[in-house]
């Protein structure tokens, strides 16, 4: 190592610099989301006016007539990401107070690795588990006019996906809660049940408020599950025994297709893209928010 | 927080206890059957003694004192008497604890019918965060409460000696009082429910001198109804406020006696080396 | 104040035994929800394991992917393509979320710059996977002209790493206590020695365990190279960066989407492969994570 405080004050200048230019690649990057985004989507609302876009209840783009209203897209979304949650909440949130109101240390202690592995499991393989086992041997049998491609295994498999993001949040949510509060319920005679519901969960509500949040972007960008188990008709349909299509199945579609780079259908991808984003940042905004304002409580 | 119970919630055969009528709450002759009574009461956590072996009567509506040097099992005794010992894990109880002459250790036994006559206060204020009135509320309303809610809100509120501060603030929430405000709205908590025995665990510990003198003051007022047992560290307090004092050591009761000759002639040798302040 | 207090005290109907009823029933509710991970994940697990188990094998492992004979074909060329994405994807994630995180962590003056940065972080590491492939197509594979090929995927899913990498090594290098960073100033190093020497390899296996993790997620991320074009059914394996290529998730996927059953089996076997070697990854964390306690205790 030369000696010298200049050179060395050079080094040191120098890596700080090399450190900070890979800090701002993240900065970059969102830049560069944003910038693609919204430049590729300008030839398409030049074909396609916004309004249209946002409020046209049909959405066919390869076929003629040619239509692109995304609200068929936006349901199918909102149907999967809603039952999902439907089934991922309740779960979630009462494994969540089980582990922290009722239940032994061991009992999270086990939970949790069973609980890692569901969250790492690749979004493909949750497409396959929907597609040739919940849709043959658990919805066929309830419902027998059940398609193969169907909204209602996509929610399902969603629900199992999402539960372990709900079930930690909303652990951490209870576990906020100071004990002082529960010890005072409890000196008042109240029962586990009561302690449970009416003083430790309205205390740690917006906490999972904002868990329900960031499972909910989630489930609203999932793509490979939503696609394999859903299907590929985009419809303004309440049954959810049926196929549609999520705005995130749609650009597989599309991808996989062989639509040339400049058409509008190609285009339209960018302009879905551009919903997607823009509605999951608003829901991850929320739900920072909303988390932020919860651990001023308590911290 | 694990939260277990170390002792089978089953359905309990609790026998209710006899009315509590005005012809009963007439200050109890010396000698008066005791409300509470332990006997060789022992609790351990993870086979460490926090309380060896106390035998201890709790006489009706007076106020008891626990003296003792920090982390002597005085709030661990406390905590025995309703049973809230049994949130804490591993936690292993021997002996007995009587309450109207039934063991509340013994199986089938309902802590949660218990606690509903054995109330307490902690030594950090805990209010819920909620308006003042539904704090005082709270517990009536789990209990099923049949009356007027108003009536029990002022009623708890008066014998706390908080109403005249919070009667026109009764629905903005109790975490906007001061600590001594919230440490009496505690305590009017804790009392709407009615209970028998009013436990405290050093509950002016957190306060100001000034608090602190307000709430001695309504312990003195509060033993007309209530058995009170105190926990404090304070010997002053106990001196002042009390009618018997317990000193216990290292788990374990050394002396119980009548506070003023607890305070100027103790038997034992040890009680008259903590209250001259030789240690603790 | 008409009730006197012993008035008061009858009109109380604890209806214990209802309350304890409805207790026990709440518990069973909740117990039942707790049982549903376990069930749902043992299930899910039982199946692919059925299905595909058989199939899996050296041959497997090591044949391309038939279209004539698809029980005989294998993944191969999925495995290899996996191989390189992943491995160019540490080269460049790595040390370019390890830098970023550093920087944050031990270089820049807490102010409104960093809260916006960190915050940025926060929000890509909740942007949809597929939106970098997005990003991806038009940066890489248009802009500049990489086209299909595994450096786009690379750079990509690099891209799509880095978020989770600097949080995770973020997180590691603050629980390095002061005291390390202190003694180090006081012995004359300078900010680069001393978080070289000292800081780094404190919060080496935490920091490992975020970068494991955040490759465990892209190995299993398909979405993004489906927009890039990654191919779904080829033959060759990549020789080189500029070579077009396909991934496990990709194969999966493609076998699963397929309407004959022999495609459903071919699609567990590869699931089977896949999960093993996230299973690999995660056993290696675990194992860091005892390192961890132990370096913390000792």
């Amino acid at each position: 190592m030369t000696s010298g405080r200049g050179y060395r004050r050079f080094r040191e200048g120098g890596i700080q610099l090399l450190l900070m230019l890979c800090a701002s690649i993240s900065v970059l990057t969102t830049l560069g989301i944003v910038v693609v985004l919204v430049s590729e989507s300008v030839p398409f609302f030049q074909h396609v006016s916004p309004l249209a876009f946002l409020t046209g209840t049909r959405w066919t783009p390869l076929l003629e007539p040619r239509s692109f209203g995304v609200l068929p897209l936006v349901w199918g979304t909102t149907v999967v990401a809603g039952g999902a949650l439907l089934i991922a909440v309740p779960a979630g949130l009462a494994t969540a107070i089980f582990t922290s109101e009722y239940a032994p240390l061991w009992v999270r202690q086990v939970l949790k690795p069973v609980l890692e592995v569901l969250a790492g499991i690749p979004s493909v393989v949750y497409g396959f588990f929907a597609l040739h086992f919940i849709t043959p041997h658990l919805l066929r049998p309830l419902v027998p006019q059940t398609e193969v491609f169907n909204a209602a295994s996509a929610a399902i498999v969603l629900g199992i996906m999402i539960l372990p993001t709900i079930c930690s949040l909303c652990d951490d949510a209870l576990r906020a809660v100071p004990r002082s509060l529960r010890e005072a319920a409890y000196g008042m005679a109240a029962t586990r049940l009561e302690v449970s519901t009416r003083i430790v969960l309205p205390a740690a509500l917006s906490g999972v408020v904002a868990a329900v949040l960031l499972a909910l972007a989630r489930a609203v960008g999932e793509t490979m599950a939503v696609t394999l188990a859903a299907g590929h008709t985009p419809k303004l349909a309440l049954n959810p025994f049926t196929s549609i299509e999520t705005m995130t199945a749609y650009m597989v579609r599309v991808c996989l297709g062989d639509a040339p780079a400049g058409t509008v259908e190609y285009q339209s991808i960018f302009a879905v893209a551009l919903l997607l984003f823009a509605l999951t940042f608003a829901i991850n905004w929320i739900a920072q928010r909303t988390m932020f304002r919860f651990r001023e409580v308590y911290e | 927080m694990s939260v277990v119970s170390t002792q089978p919630q089953s359905p309990g055969r609790f026998v209710p206890a006899p009315r509590i009528t005005p012809a009963n709450r007439t200050p109890p002759p010396p000698g008066a059957a005791p409300v509470l009574r332990t006997q060789r009461l022992t609790v351990a956590y993870r086979h460490k003694a926090a309380v060896r072996e106390v035998t201890l009567d709790i006489p009706p509506r007076q106020v008891t004192a626990i003296i003792g040097p920090s982390g002597c099992g005085k709030s661990t005794l406390l905590r025995a008497l309703n049973r809230m010992n049994d949130f804490i894990p591993h936690v292993h109880v021997d002996g007995s604890v009587y309450y109207r002459g039934r063991d509340i250790y013994a199986p089938g036994s309902d802590p949660v019918a218990l606690r509903r006559r054995i109330g307490m206060v902690f030594q950090k204020p805990n209010p819920f965060p909620k308006s003042v009135y539904r704090n005082v509320a709270w517990g009536a309303r789990i209990n099923g409460y049949r009356g007027n809610f108003d009536e029990l809100v002022e009623r708890a509120l008066r014998q706390a000696a908080l109403w005249d501060e919070v009667k026109d603030a009764l629905h903005r929430g109790a975490l906007e009082l001061s600590g001594g405000q919230q440490q009496r709205l505690c305590i009017a908590r804790a009392i709407a429910l009615q209970p028998e025995v009013l436990l405290m665990d050093e509950p002016c510990s957190a306060l100001d001198p000034i608090a602190t003198a307000r709430i001695e003051d309504l312990i003195d007022g509060l033993k007309k109804e209530f058995t009170v047992v105190l926990v404090t560290h304070n010997m002053q307090q106990a001196a002042r406020v009390s009618d018997r004092t317990a000193f216990l050591l290292m788990g374990q009761l050394i002396e119980v006696d009548e506070t003023a000759r607890i305070f100027t002639n103790p038997s034992d040798r040890r009680t008259q080396d903590y209250i001259t302040g030789r240690f603790g | 104040m008409s009730a006197t207090p012993a008035a008061a005290a009858e009109l109380f109907r604890p209806a214990l035994s209802r309350r304890r009823v409805a207790g026990h029933i709440f518990a069973g509710l909740c117990l039942a929800a707790t049982l549903l991970s376990v069930v749902a994940l043992a299930t899910l697990l039982a199946d692919i394991a059925a299905e595909g188990l058989s199939l899996v094998s050296w041959r497997f492992l090591t044949r391309f992917p038939s279209t004539l004979d698809p029980l005989k074909g294998g993944i191969k060329s999925a495995l290899w393509g996996t191989i390189w994405v992943i491995g160019l994807t540490i080269l460049f994630a790595v040390p370019l979320g390890m830098g970023a995180a550093i920087y944050l962590q031990e270089y820049a003056r807490a102010g409104r710059i960093k809260h916006w940065i960190e915050l940025n972080i926060a929000n890509l590491a909740g942007v949809p996977a597929i939106v970098y492939g997005i990003l991806g197509l038009a940066l890489f594979v248009r802009w500049m002209h990489f086209d299909r090929s595994v450096l786009s995927a690379a750079l990509t899913m690099s891209l799509l790493s880095l978020p989770v990498i600097i949080i995770a090594t973020q997180q590691a290098l603050a629980a390095v206590p002061n005291t390390v960073r202190e003694a180090a100033y006081a012995l004359g190093a300078t900010r680069w020695q001393m978080v070289r020497s000292h800081v780094l390899p404190a919060a080496l296996p935490g920091m490992m365990t975020g970068i494991i993790l955040a490759l465990s997620r892209a190995i299993g991320e398909a979405a993004p190279l489906v927009v890039l074009g990654a191919q779904t059914y080829i033959q060759f394996t990549p020789e080189g960066l500029f070579d077009m290529y396909t991934v496990l998730p990709i194969q999966v996927f493609d076998w699963a989407d397929r309407p004959q059953k022999e495609f459903h089996q071919l699609a567990a076997a590869g699931i089977v492969v896949l999960l093993a070697v996230l299973f690999v990854m995660n056993s290696v964390c675990v194992g860091l994570r005892g390192w961890q306690q132990r370096k913390h205790l000792g």
